[in-house]
């Protein structure tokens, strides 16, 4: 295996395309590393871009939107006070993420690319609409998250692709967003099931603009428009939240396996929907207070 | 074939040749003798090869030997100070922290990040930010309380060294 | 020796800074993956891919034939156990086993078992080698339930095992190992006496010890045969005698060098690699380094058995036990060995029960051979046990607490396994949990608290101990005793407290197999009370011989010397004459050489130990998450030592035992393979997952121990299943009878009850 560290763009879009397929990008390396120690073959070619100055950056737009580099590890995300506070969901599920060691070193762009149904950040990134930078040898494009994974470990990136950063929208007033995950223990496992919801109230508290995404509940993490539905024009009154509780339940598509069984994923997302819908709720209303 | 890789260790410049898919973690123990950072799992779960990559807390096993080209690394070997502890390595034999101790150093190194970035953690601040370092002997309840006392300590000198 | 208890202590009970302590904090503690030497190979073992299969052929040309390798051994290098050689005085373990479960024979019998192993110049080329060795398979069919182990017509993973004590043996091969069976009484009597009976089944899975030390050690053999081996384990000892045992070698053709040991729990009383690495060094002439990934360590090594329990128990209406039985299955893995018979032993003995009557199996399965760990074979067992005692409580609308001391086994009562209890703490353990502010604080909505005690034989044994006055007046301790949970400060404080002298006077050491002489295990609780006695005995030697030189220099009968303070001490013409252990040391020459005292001993009067833990719990009825708010760990010592290691001990296990409880387990798939050989999925518990555990020691000493001392470490594993499991089972208002209490099986138990209420 031959390590580059390059430090412009276009040489990691060079060095990819040159791998003719062989190539790999490393971010933090977490999950890449692990399975190189399980086991796994190593590439021919390993593309470390951290040491590419608009990968490792968080930069805030005079619109308020957001472009965070694809590399910026989760801690340095966390410590963004602006951004935490736009974006609740998303950054506390970066943050749910492994342990401390894992958040000096995991970032968005080797989150989404790892291509986990369990991905803690990519429900919340397709939840809050956020798209990516997407850089290859013949130009670059722009995706939306929700459209990147494939299936279980595949994204639909070309060979000499890679995500360069993330964007995330600018927020309307008393907009919020939260992300809630299922795991046995309090921190250190995958996701069982995970719930990111993202709302914008009106000035009544009446829900003008909802979205839901699901993870560890499907082969590939699931935008679910029929449980935002659900929310839109209402309060999130209790009979509001029993309906998106079964319509989540019913979205579902998940598997048996070691983490949990069908049923379930199915009814602890239907419960992790609510909850994440309730945060969200009160972040939303408390930010108009603020 | 091997790299040449030029980087800092607890503050002192360090070179070394490494293969570019060896572990960091392996070639503290393996090429440079610093045995202190111990191998858990090799995956990342146990916490016990904790290190420091400039400001991060990291898992040695899940960094790269080559990524530490012109970065700072620090080790549990670099916490004391000549012969005078840390007030973490004092706090954590005032208080027993330690059983069979394998565990003990990357309690330290991730110790000191946590209260490098936040002197006065609460009890659960210092549980989930240790979450990541597993401790099978103590049930972690002396390890969580030499971390409060050191935090105090420490808080404490530095607000005697300047009044 | 009873006195010795009354005087006050001056270093007995206090808590100074562990001697190796220094070490262990700066990173300079060498433990077993720490030790190299610089031409050292790098050791492989190749593993089963299949749960159980014929292994038709095995060629290693391939291999051996690889640039860098540099030998390579399978089972065919180990040697025929013969028959008088399979175990040691018919005590277990079993060394044919055991050798065929350090490189498999005709049959591999668990996925990771071991089945050839590679030396060559660094890992990548070993690891190379082992995909060049080439073997033939014929995959059987497997068992890894052990009710389905049981049944007729089950996979059998020895052709020709006969259930042991069966009278008349059974003419038929099984997987039921043996069958043991206790009486204590007439339950059928007892039954028939009783105002009400609850029966349940209960099911546990095996759990790992988890240390987070990986198995590892090195081996240089010479070309006259002389072995060194360096290793961490829980007996240096133990590698030897094994090692010699498995390899046909003499005893003193091996020394054994203990390195630091990262956590044991019973899991490190036996050996993996060393004969191994002492097989390959032989072969390739090289000292040979090998270690086990975490994997391998979850793959091949021991856990502690999984169960399936049935048990019974009746009682008066008010509340008084009057009979007990039940029928115990242990997984024992792929060998015999499960510690069946100590769960029927353990899982009652806190009552006081006049007919009991409990049946173990130990049953074979395609799973790694079971290890000791922590309390062998009790928690299971004290789970289905206190489960039912709490059932009890519910049924009888009793104080949990004051039933379990309405039944509590006191001084004299005869136990159902059949000696009657000396001198025990049960009963004070109860009164200290009743009276702690834990057990009256408030619940809130959906928490509930759980109470469980536990009891454990602790042990004593061979153990040695030899002391050494330097010529400065400190003292060596040394001992063969791996330090696996500050025991080094323990024997440091018992010698210093016979020598009267300050505990910073003494210097601990653990030394290799030919430098003292031999010593049972790290293990059963016995160190810190049978090793201490050693130590006892040799200072107290000691200070016979320091009074005898006194009296020498100053020429009067030793009567007149009395030891005081650290000093000989006497009277002449009325005015008090000293003399100081340096002084003493400094006049070695003039007295007669150096002084002394080696003691090896076979320790008897292990008291007896119990605790009583309370735990409160929440259960997220929507999720079946389960958090552990407060937890309180009550236990006899006897007394302690270091009292912050006795607390140690105690949290340590507790905090083991709510991973049993609530979410460690093996997984496997359909064929037999581990799901989850890893720290990710195998969920041993987080900081975040754990309260502070509250500790509370109860000091009713041991009579047959000079200072009073009990051993403590394997009780507090025992309490906390039954204890979670009472709580959740409080907080849920569903019995909890299958560990671990994960969350979707909390949730399904929950649902269930819910649509039987409807």
């Amino acid at each position: 295996m031959q390590y580059q560290a390059p430090t412009r763009l276009d040489d990691v879009a060079a060095l990819l395309a040159s791998a003719g397929g062989h190539g790999r990008v490393m971010a933090g390396g977490t999950d890449l590393l692990a399975r190189f120690a399980g086991g796994m073959p190593r590439p021919a070619v390993l593309v470390d871009i951290k040491r590419v100055a608009e990968l490792m950056v968080i930069e805030q737009d005079s619109d308020g939107g957001f472009t965070v580099g694809a590399g910026v590890c989760g801690a340095a995300i966390n410590e963004n006070a602006i951004l935490r506070q736009a974006w609740p969901g998303v950054t506390e599920a970066m943050d749910l993420i492994g342990s401390v060691q894992i958040q000096g070193r995991a970032s968005l762009g080797g989150n989404l690319c790892n291509a986990s149904p369990a991905a803690d950040s990519v429900p919340a990134l397709i939840a809050a609409g956020a798209s990516c930078r997407i850089l290859g040898s013949r130009g670059e494009r722009t995706l939306a998250v929700a459209d990147v994974i494939h299936s279980p470990g595949k994204t639909c990136l070309g060979t000499d692709e890679f995500i360069v950063s993330f964007y995330l929208p600018p927020r309307p007033a008393r907009s919020a967003d939260a992300y809630l995950r299922l795991i046995p223990r309090s921190e250190m496992d995958i996701a069982v099931a995970g719930a990111a919801v993202n709302l914008t109230l009106d000035d009544e508290g009446v829900v003008v603009s909802a979205s839901v995404a699901l993870g560890a509940v499907s082969p590939v993490p699931l935008l679910v428009p029929r449980a935002a539905d659900v929310m839109l024009g209402t309060r999130l009154d209790n009979d509001v939240m029993v309906q998106l509780k079964s319509v989540v339940s019913a979205s579902c598509r998940p598997i048996n396996d070691k983490r949990g069984t069908i049923d379930y994923r199915n009814h602890v997302a239907g419960v992790l929907a609510v909850r994440a819908a309730l945060i969200a709720g009160q972040r939303a209303t408390a930010k108009e207070r603020a | 074939m091997k790299q040449h890789i030029c980087t800092h260790i607890n503050g002192e410049a360090a070179e070394f040749l490494c293969d570019p898919g060896d572990t960091l973690l392996q070639v503290l123990r393996d090429n440079l003798q610093l045995t202190g950072t111990k191998e858990g799992c090799g995956s990342g779960d146990c916490g016990a090869c904790s290190v420091m990559l400039d400001d991060r807390l990291v898992c040695s096993c899940l960094v790269l030997a080559v990524e530490a080209q012109h970065h700072q690394i620090g080790t549990v070997e670099g916490l004391a100070t000549g012969d005078r502890l840390h007030p973490l390595q004092q706090a954590f034999l005032d208080h027993a922290a330690l059983q069979c101790g394998i565990c003990t150093p990357g309690f330290l190194v991730a110790a000191k990040a946590l209260l490098d970035h936040n002197p006065s953690p609460t009890e659960s601040e210092v549980r989930f930010w240790i979450a990541g370092n597993l401790c099978r002997c103590t049930g972690y309840d002396k390890i969580v309380r030499a971390i409060l006392a050191a935090a105090e300590n420490m808080r404490d000198s530095h607000a005697g060294a300047q009044s | 020796m009873k006195h010795a208890t009354k005087k006050p202590l001056r270093s007995v009970g206090t808590r100074p800074v562990r001697p190796d302590g220094i070490d262990k904090v700066t990173g300079r503690a060498l433990f077993s993956a720490d030790f190299n030497l610089p031409d050292a190979l790098h050791g492989a073992v190749l593993r089963s891919p299949f749960a159980h299969a014929r292994i038709l052929s095995i060629d290693t040309t391939r291999a051996l034939a690889l640039a860098g390798v540099k030998a390579v051994v399978t089972a065919s290098d180990m040697p025929a156990i013969p028959d008088d050689k399979v175990m040691i005085n018919a005590q277990p373990p079993d060394f044919r086993d055991m050798s065929a479960n350090i490189l498999a024979r005709e049959k591999v019998l668990y996925e990771g078992h071991a089945i050839a192993a590679v030396a060559a110049k660094d890992a990548e080329t070993a690891n190379r080698a082992l995909q060049l060795i080439d073997i033939e398979y014929e995959v059987l069919p497997h068992v890894i339930d052990v009710q389905q182990a049981m049944e007729p017509g089950a996979p059998l993973l020895h052709e020709n095992l006969i259930t042991k004590g069966i009278n008349p043996a059974p003419v038929q091969a099984s997987n039921i190992a043996s069958r043991h069976e206790q009486v204590h009484g007439d339950v059928e009597l007892g039954f028939a006496q009783a105002d009400i009976i609850l029966t349940e089944e209960f099911t546990t899975q095996p759990v790992h010890q988890g240390y987070i030390e990986p198995h590892a050690c090195l081996a240089r053999v010479a070309s006259d045969g002389q072995t060194e081996i360096w290793c961490s384990s829980q007996g240096q000892f133990m590698v030897r005698a094994y090692c010699a045992r498995l390899l046909d070698m003499p005893l003193s053709q091996i020394r054994v060098m203990p390195l630091e040991i990262g956590g044991g729990f019973g899991g490190k009383t036996t050996v993996y690699l060393e004969p191994l690495a002492v097989l390959l060094s032989r072969k390739s002439g090289l000292p040979v380094k090998m270690q086990m990934s975490r994997a391998d360590v979850f793959r091949a090594t021991g856990p502690a058995p999984g169960s399936y329990i049935s048990m019974k128990i009746g009682a008066r209406k008010d509340g008084t036990l009057v009979a007990a039985q039940g029928i115990l299955c242990y997984q024992a893995g792929a060998f015999a060995g499960s510690p069946v018979r100590l769960g029927c032993m353990t899982a009652f003995a806190p009552y006081d029960i006049a007919n009991v009557k409990l049946i173990g199996y130990d049953i074979v399965v395609n799973r790694p051979k079971s290890a000791a760990y922590r309390a062998p074979g009790a928690p299971m067992a004290s789970f289905a046990a206190e489960s039912l005692i709490d059932m009890l409580a519910q049924r009888l609308d009793m104080d949990p607490i004051d039933l379990r001391i309405r039944n509590a086994a006191r001084e004299g009562t005869r136990t159902a396994y059949g000696p009657s209890f000396k001198e025990i703490g049960y009963l004070e353990t109860l009164e200290a949990a009743r009276a702690h502010p834990h057990y009256a604080a408030p619940l809130g909505k959906n928490q509930g608290r759980g109470v469980a005690s536990g009891f454990w034989f602790n042990i004593g044994g061979q153990s040695s101990a030899a002391l050494t006055l330097n010529e400065d007046g400190t003292v060596m301790v040394a001992t063969g005793n791996p330090d696996i949970g500050g025991s080094r400060a323990s024997m440091a404080l018992m010698a210093a407290e016979v020598l009267q002298i300050d505990v910073s006077q003494v210097r601990p050491q653990i030394v290799d197999t030919s430098s003292i002489a031999y010593s049972d295990l790290t293990g059963g609780s016995r160190v810190t009370f049978a090793v201490g006695m050693a130590v006892i005995q040799a200072a107290s030697d000691m200070v016979v011989k320091l009074q005898e030189r006194a009296a020498t220099l100053w020429d009067v009968s030793v009567e007149h010397v009395r030891w005081q303070d650290g000093c000989a001490v006497t009277d002449v013409e009325g005015r008090e004459e000293r003399l100081s252990l340096a002084a003493l040391a400094a006049q070695t020459a003039k007295t007669g050489g150096p002084i002394a005292a080696h003691v090896s001993l076979n320790a008897q009067g292990a008291g007896p130990g119990f605790g009583t833990h309370i735990c409160d719990v929440e259960v997220d009825p929507d999720t079946g998450r389960v958090t552990v708010l407060r937890y309180t760990a009550v236990q006899d010592v006897g007394k302690a030592v270091h009292p912050s290691y006795v607390e140690g001990q105690l949290q340590g296990g507790a905090a083991q035992g709510i991973g049993w409880a609530l979410n460690e387990a093996y997984m496997y798939d359909e064929n037999g393979a581990q799901l989850n050989p890893g720290f990710l999925d195998y969920r041993v518990p987080v900081a975040s997952d754990l309260p502070m555990i509250d500790t509370v020691l109860v000091e009713v000493p041991n009579p047959r121990h000079p200072f009073g001392v009990r051993g403590v470490g394997e009780v507090p594993i025992i309490p906390p299943l039954g204890a979670v499991a009472n709580a959740v089972s409080r907080a849920s208002g569903v019995r909890h009878v299958d560990l671990p209490m994960s969350p979707p099986a909390v949730l399904k138990a929950i649902q269930r009850a819910a649509r039987r209420r409807r």
